[in-house]
């Protein structure tokens, strides 16, 4: 079973230990950009959660079929993004025929996927360490749900935040980093977590 | 064309890290040590320069909807040049920036570049600009890692300097550990863009009490 064990450390670094905002700084401007109202931030999480587990599953398989076979690996940041944005597109377009409420909702913030880089950085992550089918798409998807985790979380405490009184030159933006530094400082405390098989 | 009124715009006020607040990630997780932030911010000067001199130079010619299509084309193709130029030339700053290099693609800089200015303006303009912005970037990025450097670990100019250890400054015990995890990252950056909005809000407030 030493599988199952291998795949839950995985989800559990993906999204505690080394989630991908607090302690890689993939998707940053996502985060910080989309965490003002807490239902954009649960909908944008969402949406990148689901692109991070397909394009983890589409580009592994585009690297170890089309890329290493012919042996195209210096493409891989060129064919990597054009799936990604190929993908986002596609989804785009499903969604806006079947589930046009949830299309709506998601809004600008489908595209503004395709640029985000904890996308791009999981397909990256996931042929640097050598993870396997269903690993990479274990690791995209908790990845994801990091990011859904770390967003939700923050936009809750900026909603608060706007009430409080703090310093006329750290209003806005700056304030804001300080929350995600102090939350990172938090997700900290589970760094030494793992899964003994 | 006026030089100094875009070199002013990149370095200060319309900073692209400062005031823009496009590029963050790279910002934060990169600036540790002197020589990552020099070679981060010398990669996205000359992609962001080249990128900005295709997009100006294709402009007119590349239809409205697929312009976001081409510009990442553009960028990913640069990116992967000097992407493999570093793998080749320097290892070691390649090893130490790691998965930050290629995703250089997906700083916004670039792309917010590309959109708000060289797809408006002409070859020449964009070149500048491209430099302009990108030594902004960099300079943002130099004093990042000199703070969290100095401040976190005692030592200047690590990784070129002193045989790649850095200059001692400090001594190792009184470093503040923090500044160099990735909180430090943060609360660096939420400092000098707090500094930025100080220094940006005086003058207005001077002509208030006028």
């Amino acid at each position: 079973m030493s599988n199952i064990t291998s795949l839950m450390s995985i989800a559990l670094g993906a999204i505690l230990v080394n989630n991908f905002i607090f302690s890689q700084f993939l998707g940053c401007c996502p985060f910080l950009g989309v965490s003002k109202k807490l239902d954009t931030a649960v909908g944008m999480g969402v949406a990148v959660t689901f692109v991070m587990g397909l394009a983890s599953a589409i580009t592994w398989i585009v690297n170890e079929y089309i890329l290493v076979k012919f042996d195209l690996l210096y493409m891989q940041t060129v064919v990597f993004i054009l799936v990604i944005a190929a993908l986002v597109q596609f989804i785009e377009m499903f969604l806006q025929k079947s589930m046009p409420s949830l299309y709506t909702a998601l809004g600008i913030y489908l595209p503004l996927i395709t640029t985000n880089c904890a996308v791009l950085g999981v397909a990256l992550l996931n042929i640097q360490s050598n993870f396997n089918f269903i690993e990479s798409v274990v690791y995209g998807i908790t990845g994801g749900l990091g990011f859904l985790l770390a967003i939700v979380l923050f936009a809750s405490v900026r909603e608060r935040n706007v009430f409080a009184d703090c310093p006329k030159c750290f209003e806005g933006f700056p304030i804001a980093l300080v929350t995600a530094g102090l939350m990172a400082l938090s997700f900290m405390g589970f760094s030494g977590l793992s899964v003994w098989g | 064309m006026n030089f100094g009124k875009q070199f002013k715009e990149g370095l200060i006020t319309n900073n692209p890290v400062l005031v823009q607040l496009l590029g963050m990630c790279s910002t934060m997780a990169i600036t540790t040590s002197f020589f990552n932030g020099l070679g981060m911010g010398v990669a996205v000067l000359i992609i962001l320069t080249l990128s900005n001199i295709i997009i100006a130079a294709i402009r007119k010619i590349v239809p409205d909807k697929i312009r976001i299509a081409m510009f990442i084309v553009v960028i990913a193709c640069f990116v992967t040049c000097v992407d493999l130029l570093l793998q080749a030339f320097v290892p070691a700053l390649s090893a130490s920036l790691g998965v930050f290099l290629p995703l250089i693609v997906v700083n916004c800089i670039i792309l917010g570049r590309a959109e708000a200015f060289s797809y408006k303006n002409g070859i020449a303009a964009s070149a500048v600009d491209g430099i302009c912005q990108g030594f902004g970037y960099t300079v943002v990025l130099l004093i990042m890692c000199v703070i969290r450097e100095l401040l976190g670990t005692g030592t200047f100019g690590g990784g070129i300097l002193n045989g790649g250890d850095g200059i001692r400054l400090i001594p190792e015990q009184f470093g503040i550990k923090i500044l160099t995890l990735p909180v430090g990252g943060f609360l660096c950056l939420a400092c000098l863009i707090a500094a930025m909005q100080w220094a940006l809000a005086r003058p207005q407030k001077k002509e208030e009490s006028k």
